[in-house]
């Protein structure tokens, strides 16, 4: 399989304060992988990294075979990164239907964003049921239905979402989590990072674990699920 | 002579003006909350760059007046917008991570500098305006209306209207909303922020300049100093409204405008001591002598639009159209 992304020892440091330090990871073509790990272990350090939003102290990203480290989120989008923030970052103010087309800003085809625009609604016909509405306006599952169909209006083939689970019920997790089965089945890459580890890793076939900014533990979805480690730290068992 | 009606005219006018130059402050705050305090001597530029074209273009004699007064205009804005792409560029931008202490005194020591560079260009005489075309006055129930005035509300109309459109209407604006919002999500969708910022900025300047001819063509008279007063009455109108919000910064420049010519044209009659009876007595000489006895006279009139601001700011300190948006993140 091909390699998507490829991170070699990745470093991150805000002010003289490291929050990552030498993250080794890879994402294959197609693959859905889970990034777990308790809350300030680094997880949400990475994903910025990856968009471009934070400049790493060093390391290396790779991205479809490029070297891409330190380039800018809003150039990062145009290559097909897209990354679904912590919080959801809806646009509060925008409709729904401009928060959809905001997604859909570096592209021209006016055709294609059509379709798009239409097979979000598919996904989800509550965002449809709401498209004038600010998107302040919504329930929080709501605007996080929202933040995945943004991302997905740029066509990304890596999808990286933060926390997609965060402060939701747990009817809205499963739908959530139902759609990006469905965005992984169509073949979009994704890396998901999740403070829920269970449900994360049932979702992706492989995982990694974070622990204070270093990748402690990687396998397999199936082995990570049966690792004693694993099961007390995070599974609560 | 309608009193009431007359004052209206001069403040809608007026206001007109506030208006257009508090959008370019509001502009700017809702994409970085700066204030630009420097976007009062970007106007001063606008106003003296066309009084100095036009009034060279007029003394040559040969051309059309209101050809000369196009080129007046067409020479104030492009250089108030390159103006402001540079106050960004080398100003502010270098501050962007700063704390929003040091770019505010950036913009008070821009607009320092600003003044006194027009200072040594344009000397501290006031320079007036050469009025090389007609100027009709109208009569309209009592009050009268210059075609001057007329120009001027029909020209920020339409400078407003199309700065909604372009907002709210348009792909460009729809990214200044979006990057006033959150920037760095902005960022995810693929926005250039840099350029968002800068074209804010240019279009701001664009705007101030227009304003800085049609106050200098209005009053006549542009003077180095002309855009600090201006100025805080338009930042005070933008903060009146709900700074960050376009429809404020246009409605608190009107009634800033109307409030201020109301007030001039009635307080020197509400505050004459010669109409309160109980004094009447004791003033009885002096009114008998002078007919009035005037506490506050028109010489008031900058007091207003900053005791109006801050009668609102008590009681609703976000501005008449500030909202506050539940941050559900």
């Amino acid at each position: 399989m091909t390699r998507l992304l490829d991170v070699a020892g990745l470093t991150v440091a805000y002010g003289g304060i490291v929050a990552i330090r030498g993250v080794d990871m890879h994402v294959d073509q197609g693959e859905l992988v889970a990034l777990i790990g308790a809350n300030g272990a680094g997880k949400t350090t990475t994903l910025k990294a990856l968009a471009g939003m934070l400049t790493p102290a060093s390391g290396s990203i790779r991205y479809d075979g490029v070297e891409i480290t330190g380039e800018v989120s809003h150039r990062l989008v145009r290559r097909g990164v897209a990354l679904v923030p912590e919080g959801r970052g809806v646009f509060a103010r925008l409709t729904v239907h401009e928060n959809l087309a905001m997604g859909a800003y570096i592209r021209a085809d006016r055709d294609g964003i059509a379709a798009d625009l239409d097979r979000v609604y598919g996904l989800f016909p509550r965002l449809e049921e709401r498209r004038a509405q600010t998107a302040g306006t919504l329930s929080g599952g709501e605007q996080q239905m929202l933040a995945i169909g943004r991302a997905m209006m740029c066509r990304p083939r890596l999808l990286l979402l933060d926390e997609p689970s965060m402060g939701l019920a747990p009817l809205m997790v499963q739908k959530i989590f139902e759609v990006i089965a469905a965005i992984a089945a169509e073949g979009v890459t994704i890396l998901l990072v999740e403070q829920n580890a269970r449900l994360a890793l049932q979702a992706a076939a492989r995982g990694y674990v974070m622990e204070s900014g270093v990748i402690t533990l990687t396998d397999s979805s199936a082995a990570l699920l049966g690792s004693e480690q694993v099961r007390q730290a995070y599974l609560g068992e | 002579m309608d009193i009431f009606l007359q004052q209206l005219i001069n403040g809608l006018t007026l206001g007109s003006v506030y208006a257009v130059v508090a959008l370019g402050y509001t502009m700017v705050y809702g994409i970085i909350q700066l204030i630009n305090f420097a976007h009062g001597e970007v106007v001063m530029v606008g106003a003296m760059v066309a009084l100095t074209v036009i009034g060279a273009l007029a003394a040559s004699g040969s051309m059309p007046p209101f050809l000369i007064l196009t080129a007046g205009v067409l020479c104030a804005v492009p250089v108030c917008m390159i103006l402001g792409y540079l106050l960004e560029r080398v100003a502010y931008r270098p501050l962007r991570g700063a704390p929003r202490l040091a770019p505010l005194i950036t913009a008070i020591g821009v607009s320092i500098i600003l003044q006194h560079v027009a200072l040594l260009i344009f000397s501290r005489n006031p320079r007036s305006f050469p009025q090389i075309v007609a100027n009709p006055v109208f009569d309209i129930g009592g009050a009268s209306i210059s075609a001057v005035q007329i120009a001027i509300m029909l020209i920020s109309l339409a400078m407003m209207a199309a700065l909604t459109f372009v907002v709210y209407r348009t792909r460009l604006g729809m990214a200044m909303r979006a990057t006033s919002e959150n920037p760095a999500v902005a960022g995810l969708m693929g926005i250039d922020i840099n350029r968002v910022i800068t074209f804010t900025f240019v279009l701001g300047a664009a705007l101030g300049a227009m304003a800085g001819v049609m106050v200098g063509t209005y009053y006549g008279i542009a003077h180095y100093k002309m855009g600090a007063l201006l100025g805080m009455k338009a930042f005070s109108a933008a903060v009146l409204g709900g700074i960050g919000n376009l429809g404020g910064a246009m409605l608190g420049g009107l009634l800033l405008g109307v409030v201020e010519a109301l007030g001039t044209g009635y307080i020197g009659d509400a505050t004459d001591l010669c109409n309160v009876e109980w004094l009447s007595t004791a003033l009885a000489e002096r009114c008998a002598d002078q007919g009035h006895m005037i506490l506050f006279g028109s010489n008031y009139q900058d007091v207003f639009a900053f005791v109006v601001l801050i009668i609102v700011l008590v009681f609703r300190p976000s501005g008449l159209l500030g909202e506050r948006v539940g941050d559900r993140a």
